[in-house]
């Protein structure tokens, strides 16, 4: 993307066989705190490596089983780790392939932490879990439905001043669920940087 | 040589007059009779294996007087209770080995032991797909909520491993309906012979409650204000979404620790949701039932509980 963010990497964590790389066994299921800590220290591992902005794909296709333990591990204290000044790198994460079965757990431990995350439904569609305010999610909306948007388009959109959509995006940004353009000052869809990357 | 005798139906509730009579044992060899056994659920299998461990603990092997019910035999192999009882106990009488397994169409999952964190894998791996049928099939589930059976069973199992302390063990079972219930049911049954849950709260939570701590109130800070001794926030969610789960599907959940006993009890149950002063027993012991889903219409013609109703299947083996 040539206006785009700056060099954003994609990574895709296909969690059922990373899952039997981390925990050294032949089980593809996130259950058990000890599992959900040993991904999570292996996502954490590569992506510090990457070195750069990124974009990180959490496949929960060919998962099975997720518990409250190991989605606690695995999806809210990784989110809590990049969200944390001293991240090992700036990473955004978005789920993927996630079923009705895997939703409970996934958006209880998001609420439990009142952290928020961005899942792929469809290719090119997205929706929010966890904690969002009613005029976070509407802002949030906005930018997924343009691809990119900065206050004066959040603004128009929700009929806000550009002050409060400028402080509404701050917040998606510091909240990872949307990306901030290094030079031109718009905000991604992460949904969008992922069709664009793939 | 002190003889206890066990229930003719030995499940949560009546398990009760064993602990006292183990309790009254003093350190005596035991003889336990299990020869009026007539029924036996995945909770009475567990507890009996863990009344053996503590007989045990007096310094001499207890003897098992077995069930003289060819069916409670047959239903005590399948469930592979001998592979585990024959370690703990002197067994008089014929033991009859079941396939279990796969092998058996009415067991959900067979004794195992839970020993580490590699043990629940293993768990998960064998009720997949079993486990999806028979909640879809049989307690007419819709199929994610069949997923969430198995996360329910993850997180009791690792109630084991961080709070006891110690190994457990968990079976889970069928039935087509039970004395309370006109209904096809799921039965689960966890028990570990740990420190419990006043053993597992008391360095982080004990000091506030002063005097009145104790097994009551342990369990009472777990299962209602979902207390763990970890000071990470992310703890103590499992609990909690048993509780949250089981409540959907109209089932009971209950926990017996030390000398207390806590549930969620739905209206087709006559349980005390807490008893306190129950016969000391160590560790804790979860029990767990899963009723089927009503068909649209049924709800409003099912009287709470059955009068008259029996236990099908042979011995607690709940066949068709």
């Amino acid at each position: 993307m040539s206006d785009g963010p700056g060099h954003v990497v994609p990574f895709r964590f296909e969690l059922s066989s990373l899952v039997e790389r981390s925990v050294a066994s032949l089980y593809s299921h996130l259950v058990t705190r000890p599992t959900g800590q040993a991904l999570r220290l292996g996502i954490e591992s590569q992506i510090g490596e990457i070195g750069s902005t990124c974009l990180s794909v959490l496949d929960f296709a060919q998962v099975a089983f997720v518990d409250y333990s190991c989605a606690d591990e695995t999806v809210a204290k990784l989110i809590q780790r990049f969200l944390a000044d001293d991240r090992p790198a700036d990473a955004y994460f978005v789920v993927r392939g996630m079923a009705e079965h895997h939703r409970e757990p996934i958006d209880a431990v998001l609420e439990r932490h009142g952290l928020a995350l961005v899942a792929e439904t469809e290719p090119g569609t997205g929706m929010l879990l966890g904690v969002v305010s009613e005029a976070e999610r509407a802002a949030w909306s906005v930018v997924e439905r343009l691809g990119r948007a900065d206050s004066t388009d959040v603004a128009g959109a929700l009929g806000i001043p550009v002050a409060e959509a400028a402080g509404l995006l701050g917040s998606l940004v510091r909240r990872r669920i949307a990306l901030r353009g290094r030079r031109n000052g718009y905000h991604y869809s992460l949904i969008s940087l992922l069709a664009a990357t793939s | 040589m002190k003889v206890i005798a066990i229930p003719p139906s030995l499940e949560e509730r009546s398990f009760d007059s064993v602990a006292r009579a183990l309790v009254e044992a003093e350190g005596e060899r035991v003889l336990f009779d299990a020869r009026p056994v007539r029924w036996v659920d995945p909770y009475g299998m567990l507890v009996l294996l863990a009344a053996a461990e503590v007989a045990a603990r007096a310094g001499e092997r207890p003897v098992l007087q077995l069930p003289t019910s060819a069916d409670v035999l047959s239903y005590l192999g399948r469930m592979r209770f001998f592979d585990h009882a024959e370690e703990l106990f002197e067994m008089h009488g014929t033991v009859r080995r079941g396939r279990g397994g796969d092998g058996a169409s009415d067991v959900l999952l067979e004794i195992t032991p839970i020993r580490s964190y590699q043990d629940i894998h293993q768990v998960l791996d064998r009720v997949n797909g079993r486990a999806l049928a028979i909640l879809t099939s049989q307690l007419h589930y819709p199929p994610h909520e069949g997923f969430q059976f198995g996360t329910m069973l993850s997180e009791v199992c690792q109630n084991i491993l961080e709070h006891a302390q110690a190994p457990g063990w968990v079976a889970t079972q069928t039935y087509s309906r039970i004395p309370a219930l006109d209904r096809r049911v799921v039965k689960i049954g966890v028990v570990d012979l740990g420190i419990g849950f006043k053993g597992s709260l008391a360095s982080a939570h004990a000091a506030r409650y002063g005097d009145r701590w104790g097994d009551a109130t342990a369990l009472e800070a777990a299962f209602i204000h979902g207390l763990t001794r970890f000071h990470d926030p992310g703890r103590g969610q499992g609990l909690k979404q048993i509780r949250k789960q089981v409540g959907r599907w109209g089932g009971k959940v209950s926990i017996r620790s030390g000398t207390a006993r806590i549930a969620d009890v739905p209206p087709w149950d006559d349980s005390p949701p807490l008893e306190e002063r129950l016969p000391a027993f160590p560790g804790s012991q979860i029990g767990i039932v899963l009723p089927a889903r009503l068909e649209r219409g049924a709800a409003a013609g099912e009287a709470r509980g059955v009068a008259g109703a029996t236990r099908s299947g042979r011995g607690g083996g709940g066949r068709e």
